[in-house]
């Protein structure tokens, strides 16, 4: 008889059908530890990541001083008067700086902190020739000082913890310890508040019209929502593109602040910049408010239109306010997305050495995304560092932004 | 034109609605008449949703809705293409089988239909006076900013028949007001219907026939032909339907046989 | 058969006026409609906005005294400089490292969605998928960083520095494909969870184990959902500038060593916009040629998946 021919148990005694059912369930119990194990690679990749990134923002360096500060005073600099202080800045310093830095008042007066600042970053002139990441300084530390006594004779070797207080106030510099993220940092908020103030309105007017308005399913109402859905999916460089040649290019009077009487522009500026990102963030804004507002019982609206209220008066009140807390977070998440956004405003122009502070919509400006990638592609070593810092920024400015957003969802829905 | 007698408050000639291409409703001619309650009973799916709906123009929301014939409201048939539809809904009011209040105070509530109309009165006065009349001012006037979702079932309803009140209906069609509420709750609401019929208009469908028994004083009962088509096939005085109906249709219904 | 009715009761004097039932012009309602339609419109405006200024300097590009259409497509070196105009170079090697991406997302990102809909407690998923959304919500250029400073010494210590140049395709590749995990699965699961609970059921009933349903049956009913998620994977690879830029190389090579360094249509892009640009220059106008090249590419890949998951949803509901 065909053994298999009735349908085998697990009980039947015959080896070869026992074998098959040992061999199916090592079978089974294989591929689900492989899957298992697949879930944990998110989980490593996440740690690995964020143990790369911290690993570089502090460590040893080897820093060589372009005076010596022991050739300045016998005591520690920190230990200075205010006039001991000055006294080396006035000798150190040519006339000209020193016009520059008193204009605000004479140096005994701006306070003693910004002295010491003046003292080290224009007399001692510190300048990191090495750094070493954190798990390197953490395991060896012999090596590292071992390297620097042979390599850099003329170096002392300090633990820097490169994302610092001052890290965030300093503007962009060509030193990668005096740099700072201050200007990216404005220039990625000017950037939103354009981004959104153009986006929010224009999202939010045309997720309404599709979902309260259009309800026809004609042919154009179709073709606009087939349109938004496509636009969700082009990449954001080509975004950047449009940008380029149609806000920095053609409406160049427009975005330069030419017709508003500012002189000397270019097309490059933050409104351009905020244009475009507007537009990139446009279609996922619209289809998540479109989420927030099909959610609405449509037992709401009939309540409202019985009792004679016009569709506007009925949207304005009830399916609005209702829709409200899902479209906050919609945003929210949209804003998140266009502050780590690169791409179009690499292809738009900002620019990755400014100096100064972004003054108005008018002016030329920086980003934090693209300080990154600036300190990123350097070729000198250390500007990863400040690479690595930045991304720390980054990354807790858009942790706060979407726990705001969880926040703010939790409390709306409670209410209701 | 048909012509239209004043004492009926609405009046629906030759009906017939169709959901795309299926008849939902056919050839119904219905006058109501004022200050009276009209119950319209039936099974399930004999197009009496879709008939009271009709009447205050809802079944316009309904992409594929369409309505051939007339309803006439002051000697104006509804459906002409010269009449505002957002009027005729707040003349002619109407209050859900799920109580629906919006997700704001009690006040608001009630207010928020006025003011939405033009009304620039006494709010306060307004308010009162429609909770008294809904019978629900004795059981919220002490907290009025409350929420209204945190009423029980029955009061909500009252609710909002206080909200469809406050804006001043000729006429109040109720689609099975009472089919989500305990039967306490459901008696309460009887008697409001009583009272409000003195001054209103007040058209109910209900699934429930002594409901109907009770409460109405003329009822028109609709049943399904062969197409799955709505159709009327009696319509009088309550008193007479229930004791000699005169199509065996009715007496069927009436007595249990099918439904 | 109606009977008739008894006298009605006096009509009360409020309603024997005649209401203004008259339609009427509502400014306030049609200006609001108008302005949201206009909202509405915004996006086709944008759309032809892409479309037309992408094909106006394209066709700037290719009416120029250098360009040919042939050699645009068919010829392997992108050398401005002395005239050469192959976009091959440039489409490899978006290609190699989309397909790198893809060898790295699918099957993570399938196993993740089986185990996820068809193995895990509510417990694990609730802690597996805020990781993902989190690692979905990193920006580009930080993956961009880590594929430079992780990723590229990594491979290097792995197959040696001789092998493996700084800039290099593999690791681009290989973190792109990490990028894309948390999309390709979330796909993949949502595809796989609307499979009707019916079926699994029947499976079950039958005595199949946890895993000959979810492969057997589950993933093969799911299957143009999958391919759908897969399929907009790759666009969003072809799409992705930042990790290609930092990581990849710049300078156009034609090669398949993926070891080797190479640039992208889109790091091209970058390139090119990012550095000294004159407007109507040959460079200038080819960054919108590359450009319409890649939103074509994309746009294919979207309608396709798009078409692929409704028709997966049709069966299903």
């Amino acid at each position: 008889m065909n053994k298999l021919l009735s349908t085998p148990s697990m009980d039947s005694p015959d080896p070869e059908i026992q074998a098959f059912f040992k061999g199916r369930h090592r079978q089974a119990t294989l591929w689900q530890v492989i899957f298992n194990l697949s879930t944990l690679v998110g989980i490593i990749v996440l740690v690995i990541l964020l143990v790369t990134i911290l690993n570089r923002t502090m460590g040893f360096t080897a820093v060589e001083n372009e005076i010596a500060p022991q050739s300045l005073s016998d005591r520690p600099m920190d230990e200075l008067e205010i006039n001991e202080m000055a006294a080396i800045i006035r000798g150190q310093l040519t006339r000209n700086r020193m016009r520059t830095i008193e204009r605000a008042g004479p140096l005994e007066e701006q306070g003693r902190g910004k002295v010491y600042e003046i003292l080290i970053e224009e007399v001692v002139q510190p300048k990191v020739v090495q750094s070493y990441t954190l798990i390197d300084s953490l395991t060896k530390r012999g090596q590292i000082s071992a390297e620097i006594a042979e390599k850099f004779p003329q170096a002392t070797m300090e633990f820097r913890f490169w994302l610092n207080a001052r890290f965030l106030q300093n503007a962009m510099a060509s030193e990668p310890t005096l740099a700072g993220v201050r200007s990216a940092l404005l220039g990625s908020f000017f950037l939103i508040v354009i981004t959104i103030s153009v986006a929010f309105p224009i999202g939010i007017g045309a997720a309404i019209y599709l979902e309260e308005y259009a309800v026809a399913k004609n042919w154009i109402n179709r073709i606009i929502q087939t349109n938004i859905d496509n636009l969700a999916g082009v990449p954001s460089i080509v975004y950047g593109i449009l940008g380029l040649a149609v806000f920095v290019r053609i409406l160049v009077p427009f975005t330069s602040g030419a017709m508003f009487g500012v002189e000397g522009g270019s097309g490059r500026t933050i409104l351009s910049a905020g244009l475009t990102m507007a537009l990139l963030i446009l279609p996922i804004l619209i289809i998540n408010a479109q989420e927030a507002i099909r959610a609405v019982p449509n037992s709401l609206r009939q309540a409202s239109y019985g009792l004679g209220a016009t569709r506007w008066q009925t949207i304005w009140n009830h399916v609005l306010p209702y829709a409200l807390p899902g479209i906050l977070t919609g945003t929210i998440l949209a804003v998140s997305r266009a502050i780590g956004e690169t791409a179009p405003l690499i292809v738009v122009g900002a620019s990755t050495f400014i100096t100064s502070d972004p003054s108005g919509p008018f002016s030329s400006f920086s980003a934090l995304p693209i300080q990154i990638f600036n300190w990123t592609t350097r070729p000198d070593d250390t500007f990863r560092n400040i690479a690595a810092a930045a991304i720390v920024v980054l990354l807790v400015s858009l942790l706060t932004l979407n726990a705001v957003a969880i926040i703010l969802r939790n409390r709306f829905t409670k209410r209701i | 034109m048909t012509k239209s007698n004043n004492h009926y408050a609405i009046e629906a000639h030759n009906l017939n609605i169709f959901y795309g291409n299926f008849q939902a409703v056919k050839n119904v001619d219905l006058e109501i008449e004022r200050n009276k309650i009209t119950a319209i009973i039936g099974p399930s799916g004999c197009g009496k949703s879709t008939v009271i709906r009709a009447f205050n123009r809802m079944n316009d929301f309904i992409l594929t809705a369409r309505v051939e014939g007339e309803i006439l409201f002051h000697e104006k048939n509804i459906y002409a293409s010269d009449i505002d539809a957002v009027q005729i809904r707040r003349m002619i009011g109407m209050v859900f089988q799920k109580p629906n209040p919006f997700p704001k105070s009690i006040y608001e509530n009630v207010a928020w239909g006025a003011r939405v109309n033009g009304f620039r009165g006494n709010t306060d006065e307004l308010v009162e006076q429609t909770l008294r009349a809904a019978a629900l001012w004795d059981e919220v006037k002490d907290n009025l900013k409350r929420n209204a979702l945190e009423l029980s079932g029955g009061q909500q309803q009252r609710l909002c028949i206080a909200r469809a009140l406050a804006v001043k209906p000729e006429i109040i069609l109720m689609d099975e007001p009472c089919s989500a509420l305990d039967p306490i709750a459901t008696l309460k609401i009887e008697d409001l219907m009583r009272e409000l019929s003195q001054e209103y208009t007040i058209i109910i469908v209900t699934h429930n026939m002594q409901q109907a028994a009770r409460v109405s004083d003329n009822t028109a009962f609709f049943t399904m032909d062969e197409d799955r088509a709505g159709i009327m096939v009696e319509y009088g005085l309550t008193s007479h339907i229930f004791t000699k109906p005169h199509d065996q249709r009715t007496e069927d219904y009436i007595t249990g046989r099918f439904g | 058969m109606k009977e008739t009715i008894l006298q009605p009761k006096a009509i009360k004097v409020s309603q024997r006026v005649t209401p203004n039932l008259q339609k009427r012009i509502r400014l306030g309602e049609t200006f609001i409609t108008a302005l949201l339609f206009f909202c509405g419109a915004v996006s086709i405006l944008t759309t032809l906005g892409i479309v037309f200024v992408l094909g106006n300097e394209a066709w700037l590009f290719f009416g120029g005294p250098d360009v040919d259409l042939r050699e645009f497509f068919f010829t392997t070196t992108w050398q401005p400089v002395i005239g050469n105009f192959g976009v091959l170079p440039l489409v490899l090697s978006t290609l190699i490292t989309s397909f790198i991406a893809m060898c790295v997302a699918l099957p993570l990102g399938l196993s993740m969605a089986v185990y996820l809909s068809e193995y895990a407690s509510t417990k694990t998923r609730s802690i597996l998928k805020p990781i993902l959304e989190i690692l979905a919500g990193i920006p580009t250029v930080v993956y961009g960083y880590f594929a430079l400073t992780f990723m590229t010494p990594v491979l290097r210590g792995i197959f040696g520095d001789g092998t493996v140049s700084i800039y290099n395709m593999a690791s681009a590749g290989l973190v792109l494909g990490i990028m894309i995990l948390p999309l390709v699965s979330s796909m993949s699961e949502d595809a796989l969870s609307s499979v009707p609970s019916s079926l699994r059921e029947a499976a079950y009933g039958v005595g199949a184990n946890r895993l000959e349903t979810a492969v057997q049956v589950v993933v093969p009913a799911a299957l143009s959902g999958i391919i759908a998620a897969f399929i907009i994977g790759v666009s969003r690879a072809v799409g992705e500038t930042m990790i290609v830029a930092i990581a990849a190389g710049s300078g156009p090579k034609f090669t398949f060593n993926p070891f080797e360094s190479a640039e992208t249509m889109t790091g091209y892009i970058a390139r090119i916009s990012g550095g000294d640009l004159s407007y109507d220059t040959p460079d200038y106008n080819s960054i919108f040629a590359i450009g319409l090249l890649l939103f074509l590419i994309t746009l294919t890949l979207n309608i396709t998946s798009r078409v692929i998951s409704r028709r997966f949803r049709e069966v299903y509901e």
